[in-house]
């Protein structure tokens, strides 16, 4: 049974609220976190209103950014205060970008220098290195051209997955396009997908701005930061907050394993399959829905088969090209 | 489940439901005052038991405990109106209703987020500004504005309240 409140629901939420503008607006020390972590584990409902309240603002500021993204503004139709009132600093950061990179495009176009490629084989993983600082590292099945000179820097992510480390240079921002969509590094690490028909941009650290730069009409970008996972489709695009430990856990294969919790078998299988040439195969949907919790290294079917016949008592056939799996 | 993965969770697929469950209580409990702390008990309530495990169906799970507390707090208040029964069994109707497509979600929070801000009172909404357009801190914003320390942290706290309340709490009714 729950402890009977103490407080009422109001005051909690005043208490909350003056420790999240505590730590948001003014200086935050070590001193401070720990009696923040004190308070919240007083009571499940300091968590709750705290997470409630900082999730409110997050809100906020990420429908802020939204309304703020240019292609919102309708001519003949005078902007409010309130309605452009959340950053406008970050609007007029993107617009500045949004400029530098038409320029910068129009004139890499005149001068065609050479793109490198790079791009790695099924249960392939590279790091490319680059003199500016900056680190990609290619996933399997991945192909990547770049394009980086002294103005500019651009890297088209044709297919596959990468993870970004930029050295973050206002002048020169770092560009990533991935089919109609372009993220725009803002000093970041992160990390691009591209899955036919969809594209999952996650953000590490840092922030970055993702829109489509050949669709000006339309109201899909976004200003991304560290926790953000931004999922697009040709209808349209959601974002939400993932913690630093599911971001981590999607950045394993950096490590050269993957990470399921509870996943359910059909999509462990997918991730799999995106390593292997021989692809494992689930032959019956009530098999497909079995969850599966575990790391196990990228290359290694085997032990994923093994493991899955042991634990789930399914029946593992290997016929050389195919592993299937059923009851 | 850690902490991080239970706030995660919350804020991912419980918060959404949050108007739906205003709705809820407030359709069945008469006390209008304590709808806050329900709000609060039933998120303490699934919150606990997601740190076991997290529901299959988010919104089953969240009106199914909304619906056992306010059967409890009827029983222990001996005043089990009938209607109220009746209207707790219902709970199937919010159920099947559909949620809103996400594009009108989004429109409608916007417009939201305006009256929020809208209807701040104009120092506080001045110094939730300074904060954000102009990236002021606290003790800049003091300065700035000329009152107290104090005072900004009341300001940015009802700030803060007032929006997420208007974004949560506030769905699906017209504003």
């Amino acid at each position: 049974m729950n402890k009977p409140a103490t407080r009422s629901a109001e005051e909690i939420e005043a208490q909350a609220a003056a420790w999240l503008q505590h730590r948001r607006y003014w200086a935050w020390t070590d001193a401070d976190q720990a009696e923040l972590e004190r308070w919240l584990e007083e009571a499940t409902a300091h968590y709750v209103a705290y997470w409630r309240l900082d999730a409110g603002l997050g809100r906020a500021e990420r429908l802020a950014a939204l309304q703020s993204a240019p292609a919102e503004a309708k001519a003949g139709e005078p902007a409010t205060l309130s309605r452009e009132w959340l950053f406008p600093v970050l609007m007029r950061i993107a617009a500045t970008l949004a400029i530098a990179v038409a320029v910068g495009l129009g004139a890499t176009y005149l001068m065609r220098p050479k793109d490198r490629t790079f791009s790695t084989p099924v249960g392939g993983h590279e790091t490319v290195r680059f003199s500016d600082g900056s680190q990609i590292e290619l996933n399997t099945n991945t192909i990547l051209r770049a394009r980086m000179t002294s103005d500019q820097r651009v890297v088209w992510l044709d297919k596959g997955e990468a993870y970004f480390q930029v050295k973050h240079d206002a002048m020169h921002p770092f560009i990533v396009i991935a089919g109609d969509r372009r993220i725009t590094d803002l000093g970041t690490a992160f990390v691009v997908r591209r899955d036919p028909g969809k594209l999952k941009v996650a953000v590490v650290q840092g922030r970055v701005w993702l829109d489509e730069p050949n669709q000006p009409r339309t109201q899909q970008s976004a200003m991304l930061t560290a926790g953000d996972v931004a999922t697009a489709t040709a209808s349209g695009m959601l974002v939400r907050k993932d913690t630093a430990r599911d971001i981590s856990s999607g950045l394993s294969w950096r490590q050269g394993v993957l990470v399921f919790k509870y996943a359910r078998l059909a999509d462990a299988a997918a991730e799999f399959n995106r390593y292997n040439s021989q692809k494992l195969v689930i032959a019956d949907p009530s098999v497909a829905k079995l969850t599966i919790y575990g790391a196990f290294p990228t290359g290694n079917v085997e032990l994923f088969s093994r493991v899955v016949r042991d634990v789930l008592g399914l029946q593992v056939r290997n016929n050389g090209q195919q592993i299937v799996i059923s009851r | 489940m850690s902490p991080g993965e239970v706030a995660a969770w919350f804020v991912r697929e419980v918060l959404p439901l949050e108007g739906i469950l205003m709705q809820y209580l407030q359709q069945n409990w008469r006390n209008k005052s304590e709808i806050t702390d329900l709000r609060q008990e039933v998120y303490v309530r699934i919150c606990e038991a997601a740190r076991e495990r997290f529901p299959e169906h988010t919104k089953r799970f969240v009106l199914t405990t909304a619906r056992n507390l306010l059967i409890n707090r009827m029983r222990h208040e001996n005043v089990v109106p009938i209607e109220a029964v009746a209207d707790l069994d219902a709970l199937g109707m919010a159920l099947d209703a559909p949620g809103p497509d996400q594009v009108a979600i989004a429109r409608d929070e916007l417009r939201r987020l305006q009256v929020a801000l809208d209807t701040l009172p104009p120092r506080c909404r001045e110094a939730m500004i300074l904060a954000h357009v102009e990236g002021l801190s606290g003790q800049e914003i003091a300065s700035r504005m000329n009152i107290s320390q104090a005072t900004v942290s009341e300001h940015l706290a009802t700030a803060i309240r007032a929006l997420t309340n208007q974004l949560f709490a506030e769905r699906g009714r017209k504003p």
